[in-house]
């Protein structure tokens, strides 16, 4: 990696003033040097590693890994959590983007610091409320157990933690962009008549859709990822309330490593897609703030 | 900001008016959906930590294995936003000054972390740094463990909040006057006092932002730490690693004593993000002056 030419484009350093060239050079080299090791050790290494192992018995192994039942429940289980959480959170992230940037009250700065919330909590924090409240032990435990209802070690617990830790993304890509667009065009779509649904889906949407994308994009990967909230109140039941991150850790606390490393290749992959649809998001000219 | 032409001298109501409907519905559901997933779940947190006998709380705050893991979340989280705090500026000043092959690439690499799952970081880089990877191997004749060691604590809490202080640091290097810099070499000033009274001031508080926010993700992490750690108490044990332990003996009190520890330094991180921004906006100022 640090055998890269620098000798390639002097675009931001040769407008220089001359004196120090030769110091200027021996301090972008070093600096490139320094950021490529680094990155290549602490980033791309445990990339590559995940696509090495999850390989290293050969194509055939790696596929067979995907036909385990309880690999395929743990797909599926994520996919379920994604389709249900990210709607909703895009739902609340344009209402309160709506509420917030539309109009002028009191307490706004309040509210946008309590919807960041979920982002300054450990993830292990935002599992464990919802297991004190609905847990066995919890303040309702008794009176779902006499309705017979589960939320945590099942399917709505895993949903809940996920909504609360994703909860933040869509709202608070939208908020500061819809504040940048501005009111005019919804109050001339307003003052000619347009009703309020037709005025958002006309002109709000179509102004924010990118903003929305990005703010969706890094929701379902926070979603499809999250492990120490969803590990708190799964209850780790394989085949039932394994989400695929948690998956992963039970094939390789068992030796599993092509298992393991096979699940994990297909994070990386929509890890990977993450970025590339944010990359091309950026590049629409839709740009963080 | 929003609202470009509301009426002045409107203070006494709760919100400014507006032509644009909706402020109802949407407000409504914000603080409602707000309140159901985020608020009343953090506080059930603090009310059972609370209704623990002080004795009580602090025997499970203050006990042996608590400071033990305190001292290894704090410190290597510390350590871990230190090094972001020297390699996240080499990077982006790389990243902003420097031209070279690759670099776009590597600009939209630093988001991996945000968006890989953690666990998925956490088995690949124990793979890495394992005595037999292919990282750890080199490591190991020198006598340097990092698998298993707070030394690989360290290395997953660096690897998961790098992001943060480049991102911060990006925009901040954008800002500094090149005419500014250039003059004060052409006038005589060595490249080290114009880094020091030109570069500094301005990217210090973007420095700052990044490290808390490095630092407040560091700290609460879990997925990626406790497959590098070992988990052993009193040495490679994480405080929310400590908190899922109390959970899982249905020590509820516990958890939640440990869990409000954290959450009043997440608090007081949020606390410190806003004052350093506050200053860093004065401070611009006063450079723009």
């Amino acid at each position: 990696m640090a055998g890269i030419p620098i000798t390639g484009s002097l675009v931001g350093d040769s407008s220089r003033p001359g004196q120090r060239t030769w110091a200027n050079a021996i301090v972008r080299w070093l600096f490139i040097c320094i950021s490529l090791l680094f990155i290549a050790a602490v980033l791309l290494a445990p990339l590559a590693t995940v696509f090495i192992m999850a390989l290293s018995r050969g194509i055939e192994a790696y596929l067979h890994a995907f036909a385990d039942p309880d690999t395929l429940a743990a797909i599926r289980l994520t996919l379920i959590t994604a389709a249900v959480v990210v709607p909703v959170n895009t739902v609340f992230g344009l209402a309160a983007a709506w509420a917030i940037a539309k109009f002028e009250f009191r307490g706004k700065s309040v509210l946008i610091t309590l919807i960041d919330l979920p982002l300054a909590i450990s993830p292990v924090i935002s599992g464990m409320i919802f297991v004190l409240l609905f847990g066995l032990h919890g303040w309702f435990g008794v009176w779902l157990q006499e309705h017979n209802l589960s939320i945590i070690f099942a399917l709505p617990g895993i949903m809940l933690a996920t909504m609360f830790v994703t909860f933040p993304y869509v709202a608070r890509e939208l908020i500061p962009l819809m504040q940048q667009l501005g009111n005019n065009e919804e109050e001339a779509a307003i003052t000619l008549g347009a009703g309020g649904w037709m005025t958002f889906f006309r002109v709000t949407l179509p102004k924010v859709r990118w903003g929305l994308v990005y703010g969706m994009v890094l929701c379902n990967a926070r979603a499809m990822g999250e492990f120490g909230a969803v590990s708190v109140v799964s209850g780790h039941i394989r085949g039932l309330t394994n989400t695929m991150p948690l998956h992963i850790e039970i094939l390789y606390n068992e030796y599993n490593f092509v298992g393991a490393f096979a699940v994990a290749s297909l994070l990386t992959l929509l890890a990977a897609v993450t970025l590339v649809i944010k990359t091309l998001v950026e590049r629409t000219g839709y740009r963080r703030r | 900001m929003a609202g470009a032409d509301r009426a002045p001298g409107s203070r006494v109501s709760f919100r400014q008016p507006s032509i644009l409907p909706g402020f109802g519905l949407t407000f409504g559901f914000t603080t409602v959906f707000l309140s159901t997933i985020v608020l009343l779940p953090l506080a059930a947190l603090v009310l059972e930590a609370t209704s623990m006998h002080w004795a009580d709380f602090w025997h499970t705050v203050l006990s042996p294995r608590a400071l033990g893991s305190y001292r290894l979340s704090f410190g290597a989280s510390l350590l871990a936003a230190s090094i972001n705090l020297v390699f996240g500026f080499i990077i982006a000043w790389t990243l902003v000054r420097y031209e070279f092959p690759g670099r776009k690439l590597i600009d939209a690499l630093i988001d991996m972390p945000f968006a890989l799952p953690t666990a998925v970081s956490g088995i690949a880089l124990t793979t890495v740094f394992a005595q037999n990877g292919w990282i750890g191997q080199y490591l190991e004749p020198l006598g340097i463990k990092v698998a298993y060691t707070w030394l690989g604590v360290t290395l997953a809490l660096t690897l998961i909040s790098m992001p943060f202080t480049v991102r911060a640091v990006q925009p901040a290097l954008l800002e500094v006057q090149r005419e500014m810099e250039e003059a004060a070499e052409t006038l005589g000033a060595g490249r080290f006092y114009a880094f020091r009274r030109i570069i500094l001031p301005t990217v210090l508080p973007a420095l700052l932002t990044g490290f808390t926010l490095s630092f407040a993700r560091a700290v609460g992490e879990y997925g990626s730490v406790i497959f590098i750690a070992g988990n052993l108490p009193m040495k490679t044990e994480i405080t929310p690693l400590l908190i899922v332990i109390h959970l899982e003996q249905f020590d509820y009190r516990g958890a939640a004593a440990l869990g409000l520890v954290m959450l009043v330094i997440s608090f007081v991180m949020l606390l410190a993000i806003n004052l350093i921004q506050a200053w860093g906006r004065r401070l611009q100022i006063r450079i723009a002056r």
